[in-house]
């Protein structure tokens, strides 16, 4: 639902259903509307019966990538005699989205049985739930939840007393932006520095502690109880017509929107209806200008792109930007979109772990020269500049935090060159003191 | 023009004298200890717990001295300079003293285009912290600007301590300093 | 072909490489250098620094040459336009926060980030009149400073201290493009292996306090050495400026130091430059001692040898090269009391890489004076050697008490480096060049005959050891003819010393042969 605002009738409310309802947090409650079933239906199938029907619902990763749910728990090796993890990625940290947040605040259990499902489908020993250290309240929420699912049999030594052993751990994060990339998490979790690995070897071969590891988004976990209980043909007709991008997702919009929030929509709606009719579109007056889609790390849209996209992984892609954690940051006619996208930038350079040069030093130069612009001191030349540092800064480092510094300022400047344009001839007032 | 120099760096997080704080007092003992026992068995390694040990000094102590480290570093046999590097790795770890109440703005894009900038200011001057980072005369706040707290569709949040307050305003920031005294 | 091998293309070369090779590896083979920063052989390899980034055919991305293994077919193109783009662009990230101070920098020369961005980088900066980054210098431990502005933040510093020395000192801090290397002020970098920090530092980031501002190293001369402070035998550079010993560094042998060599090693090289040296042959006439010239002293030489019926000993430095100790050795005909005085000194292990110390015995060619019949019961020889009728010593400074107890030899005969007042007492003294001033080899602890090359003239008249001896012997009228050079030299011991069978010069090599226990005298391998 539309949290914190009431459901809207084009939502199709399937993990969102108990957003704002306090009643929901606890196990009782949880159990009184229905919560845990799909856990115990799991436990009584078999491993390979669970991924075969997780594969055939069409769940795609809801944390940015969208690579096929049941697909990475099928590269899990079966009987290697080794120690297997499930790492659950609540490190939400991408601008613009809190959807995660929000299923954790209030539907913890919904998230342990998500987590207590895919442990077995993979042999798990330990479930671990990183998140962020900023998600305080979340963090409370779920650790009174995990200590009544404990108390209460639904994991632990004898899971809901099928003899299987569910281990759920909660792992507080500090402060790192880049340790929701799963293998920066993994680092973390070992009591590292947040720095993304080289793949190969995949954290299905060597993850966690060296060991196979699968590595899922809290909105993916929370979708497979739904899957296992109504069946994947039921999820997997959750979509218009697409039959790659199924289900509904959990879409965060914010920005200058009448009605900011969490939609939960079907994978295929249309992106002006999310926001015109959904979040009930611009503020008095105001017309959009903008949109970043799926978190600040995609291009950014124009309206004309808006209004044509389809809200799926393909759809998003095809109208020129990407589906991504779902993070929706609308702008209007009022944004100065150079200064924005400023400080996107300085986001990255913020939270680069400093390995990669080209992010290290690149997502820095990014700001500097962006902070310039602002500053009224711009070159006619740098809008060259920012474009070539961007080529270098993508698709060469170990991760995507440095193509997600670039693509905002590869695509502003592309879509949005006039805005730039504006401050670089001195139409537009500096907005930043000098630099 | 001549480029001005950037502060900042190893000078500023090392400290001048060799060797560590005499005076500090271990934070692992009775229930503190008892806590971190209590992890060891949920990982394979002790390293794994090097960030809730770090939590529980800054816990204990308000930020991570010295010391704090040292011990972090012996109760997990790892070596100072290591946790070092990790501790600077993640930004919520203090590394020098901070007010009574620590105060994180998000100013990330989006509380940037929903008024998070005049959030700060009314911050500032409420609290009476002169500037971003520094600490109230009374010792009471510390206000820091702080990269995306993850609830952009409730602007401004703030983080006050463990905290978490949404929709902040800049008329909203007095009353609710007053039930951080 | 053997299975085991994969084929493929580098740069349009066909090679055939192991299975497992990365592509950088396999492109030295190729004869092509990838350039790379954070990449090093003995070094596990983070993919950092972006800086081999190579175009392979069917690959979307570029990819690190460091960590990808090769594949049969593969097509690799390390000078593509992409590639040498995603180059240029590193290069200029790297250069935007690093000082233009290459004219004070002690890297200047031998520096890869200056060696690559003459060789591709941007000829002007597009980074101007932004601040760059500063921080002021650090004192990381005894020898090792670190210069922040320089540092690249290749982390090899950091992985050699973590990953091979097992000795988590050295740190990252900060992120983004506030990081730099840090330490604890409570730990310094004072590892018995630190200095190798330094080498591996690609940049002038990590400096060594010993070498600061001491040379400009395009003003150095490059010997080919071999380490005389243990008897692991890491192989060694002397870098020489005028004649002067400046430097010490490692030289790659994977078989036996890899790319490291301790603090020890590498400080110990004052004494290959000391001015107190014995320059001309010395003899005893009556109550003078006289200089002289090198016919004289050879017929004398020649003369107590021969005399010198009864009981012969020779007291030698295990430092001494195999040559010299064999053919000295050879002075003595028939029965005599020979052995070496080796020092010890506490192990200290790398911990990374195996079977590589600083080892107890602190002298260089233990084994080959073993080999060539040396006795290592130092107290035994020098109670025989109070008695004995003639004393030979072999490049060695007695303690006060050992020349006491030589006192009662009949006459004592000095191959010396060093002016000492106990020269006074011989009867002839020689002056011998030292380890830096001849070529020569030494016989490691697992048998590794290793040869060093001379890295600085010799003083005065001072002659090799060997040579001495050779000349003395032929004197005395074997027949034998005196070896003309330690290449003959060697030859000439290897025809009977069980061991260095079948060995020569050209067989050893620059890196060394392994000798064959108990082979017998002139087999050959």
């Amino acid at each position: 639902m539309g949290y914190p605002h009431p459901s809207h009738a084009r939502e199709t409310v399937v993990l969102s259903q108990y957003f704002g309802d306090a009643g929901a947090r606890s196990y009782d409650g949880w159990i009184k509307r229905g919560g845990y079933e799909g856990l115990k239906k799991a436990l009584g199938m078999t491993p390979e019966a669970i991924i075969e029907e997780i594969k055939a619902s069409g769940l795609r990763g809801r944390g940015g990538a969208g690579f096929p749910t049941g697909l990475k728990w099928s590269f899990m090796p079966k009987n290697d005699g080794k120690a297997h993890y499930l790492c659950c990625n609540a490190d939400e940290s991408e601008p613009g989205t809190f959807k995660d947040r929000e299923i954790m605040r209030w539907t913890p259990h919904a998230l342990i049985e998500g987590c207590a499902l895919a442990s077995y489908a993979i042999a798990a020993e330990t479930c671990y739930i990183y998140i962020r250290g900023e998600f305080t309240e979340p963090w409370k929420v779920m650790e009174t939840a995990v200590a009544e699912a404990y108390a209460a049999g639904a994991i632990g030594a004898n899971a809901f007393g099928s003899g299987q052993r569910i281990d759920i751990v909660l792992h507080r994060g500090a402060g790192a932006y880049i340790c929701g990339e799963e293998t920066a998490l993994m680092n973390s979790l070992e009591g590292k520095r947040g720095n993304p690995r080289i793949k190969p070897p995949f954290p299905a071969a060597a993850g966690l502690f060296g060991l196979p590891t699968t590595i899922n988004n809290v909105e993916t976990l929370v979708a497979a109880p739904h899957i296992l209980m109504r069946g994947a043909a039921w999820y997997k007709a959750l979509c218009k017509g697409n039959p790659k991008s199924t289900g509904t997702k959990l879409i965060s919009v914010c920005g200058h929107v009448q009605r900011p929030g969490n939609y939960e929509i079907t994978m295929g709606t249309p992106m002006k209806d999310l926001i015109y009719d959904m979040c009930g579109g611009m503020r008095p007056g105001r017309t959009l200008k903008a949109v970043i889609p799926g978190g600040s790390s995609v291009p950014i849209m124009t309206p004309g792109e808006v209004d044509t996209c389809i809200m799926d992984y393909e759809g998003v892609v095809a109208a020129g930007s990407m589906l991504g954690s779902g993070g929706m940051i609308v702008m209007d006619d009022t944004t100065d979109l150079v200064y924005q996208i400023m400080r996107l930038a300085r986001f990255y350079a913020h939270e680069s772990c400093a390995q990669c040069t080209q992010c290290r030093e690149g997502t820095a130069w990014t700001t500097r020269i962006l902070e310039r612009i602002l500053s009224g001191a711009g070159k006619p030349s740098d809008l060259d500049l920012l474009l070539d540092l961007a080529d270098n800064m993508t698709g060469t480092t170990i991760c995507v935090l440095s193509d997600s510094c670039a693509a905002p300022v590869v695509s502003g400047i592309h879509k949005f060159r006039g805005d730039f344009e504006a401050y670089l001839s001195g139409k537009r007032k500096p907005s930043l003191a000098g630099v | 023009m001549n480029p001005k120099t950037v502060p900042g760096g190893p000078a500023g997080a090392t400290p001048a004298s060799p060797g560590h704080d005499a005076k500090y007092e271990p934070v692992f003992v009775g229930p503190i200890k008892a806590r971190l026992d209590a992890l060891f068995p949920k990982y394979p390694t002790r390293q794994a717990c090097l960030l809730p040990a770090l939590w529980m000094v800054q816990e204990a102590r308000g930020w991570v001295p010295d010391g704090g480290i040292d011990e972090v570093a012996r109760v997990l046999e790892l070596t100072p300079a290591y946790v070092r590097g990790v501790l600077t790795f993640y930004t919520m770890y203090h590394q020098h003293p901070v007010g009574r109440h620590f105060i994180q703005v998000c100013t990330t894009s989006p509380c940037n285009m929903g008024g998070a900038e005049e959030v700060v200011k009314a911050l500032l001057r409420e609290t009476g912290c002169k500037e971003l980072g520094a600490t109230s005369p009374d010792g009471r706040f510390t206000v820091i600007e702080t990269e995306c707290l993850g609830a952009c569709g409730f602007v401004t949040p703030l983080l006050v301590n463990d905290d978490f307050l949404e929709n902040v305003t800049p008329e909203r920031v007095p009353g609710l300093l007053q039930s951080y005294k | 072909m053997s299975s085991d091998l994969v084929n493929l293309t580098i740069d349009g070369y066909p090679i055939s490489v192991p299975k497992g090779t990365t592509v950088i590896e396999a492109a030295k083979q190729a004869g092509v250098l990838v350039p790379h920063y954070c990449y090093h052989p003995s070094l596990p390899s983070p993919a950092v620094c972006r800086m081999c980034l190579i175009e392979v055919e069917k690959a979307p991305k570029l990819l690190p040459a460091c960590v990808t293994t090769v594949a049969e077919g593969q097509v690799v193109h390390t000078d593509s336009e992409r590639a040498r783009k995603a180059r240029t662009g590193v290069l200029e990230l790297l250069l935007i926060n690093h000082p233009l101070d290459c004219p004070i920098c002690d890297q200047s020369g031998e520096c890869e980030l200056q060696d690559y961005v003459f060789q591709e980088g941007q000829p002007a900066t597009r980074y101007s009149e932004y601040p760059k980054r500063f921080n002021p210098v650090e004192d990381f431990g005894p020898d090792v400073l670190y210069v922040p502005n320089r540092c690249i933040l290749c982390t090899r510093c950091v992985r050699f201290m973590g990953d091979v020395a097992g000795d988590d000192v050295l740190n990252v801090s900060e992120r983004g493009d506030r990081a730099y290397i840090g330490i604890d002020p409570s730990q310094p970098l004072d590892h018995a292996w630190a200095g190798n920090v330094v080498d591996l530092c690609p940049v002038g980031s990590l400096l060594s306090k010993d070498f600061l501002h001491k040379a400009r190293v395009w003003d150095l001369d490059h010997t080919a050495s071999v380490c005389t402070g243990c008897s692991q035998g890491c192989n060694t550079t002397i870098d020489t400026r005028d004649n002067i010993v400046v430097r010490i560094r490692p030289r790659a042998n994977l078989e036996v130091n890899r790319h490291f060599i301790c603090d020890t090693g590498r400080m110990h090289y004052r004494w290959m430059n000391r001015g107190d040296r014995i320059d001309a042959p010395l003899v005893q006439d009556g109550s003078r001692t006289m200089a002289t010239d090198w016919d004289t002293a050879l017929g004398k030489l020649a003369g107590l040898v021969g005399k010198a019926a009864g009981s012969t000993v020779i007291l030698a430095s295990a430092g001494a090269s195999t040559e010299s100790l064999g053919l000295v050795r050879r002075l003595v005909s028939g029965a005599a009391t020979a052995a070496v005085r080796i020092p010890e000194g506490a192990e200290a292990p790398l911990a990374g890489i195996p079977n590589l110390a600083l080892r107890k015995e602190r002298a260089p060619n233990g084994d080959g004076a073993r080999m060539l019949g040396y006795s290592t019961d130092w107290k035994a020889a020098l109670k025989a050697a109070g008695a004995a009728t003639l004393v030979i010593i072999l490049d060695l400074d007695l303690t006060e008490v050992e020349q006491a107890s030589i006192g009662g030899a009949k006459a004592v005969v000095v191959f010396g480096t060093l002016e000492s007042q106990a020269l006074d007492h011989a009867a002839l003294v020689l002056p011998v060049t030292n380890t830096a001033e001849e070529e020569g080899s030494f016989v490691n602890r697992d048998l590794r005959v290793q040869r060093y090359h001379q890295a600085r003239s010799a003083p005065g008249m001072a002659r090799p050891a060997w040579w001495i001896a050779a000349e003395a012997i032929a004197l005395a009228g074997t027949g034998a003819r005196a070896p003309g050079s330690a290449d003959a030299a060697f030859a000439l011991l290897a025809e009977t010393v069980a061991g260095l069978g079948g060995l020569s010069y050209s067989s050893i090599g620059l890196t060394g042969a392994k000798a064959e226990q108990g082979t017998t005298a002139g087999a050959t391998q």
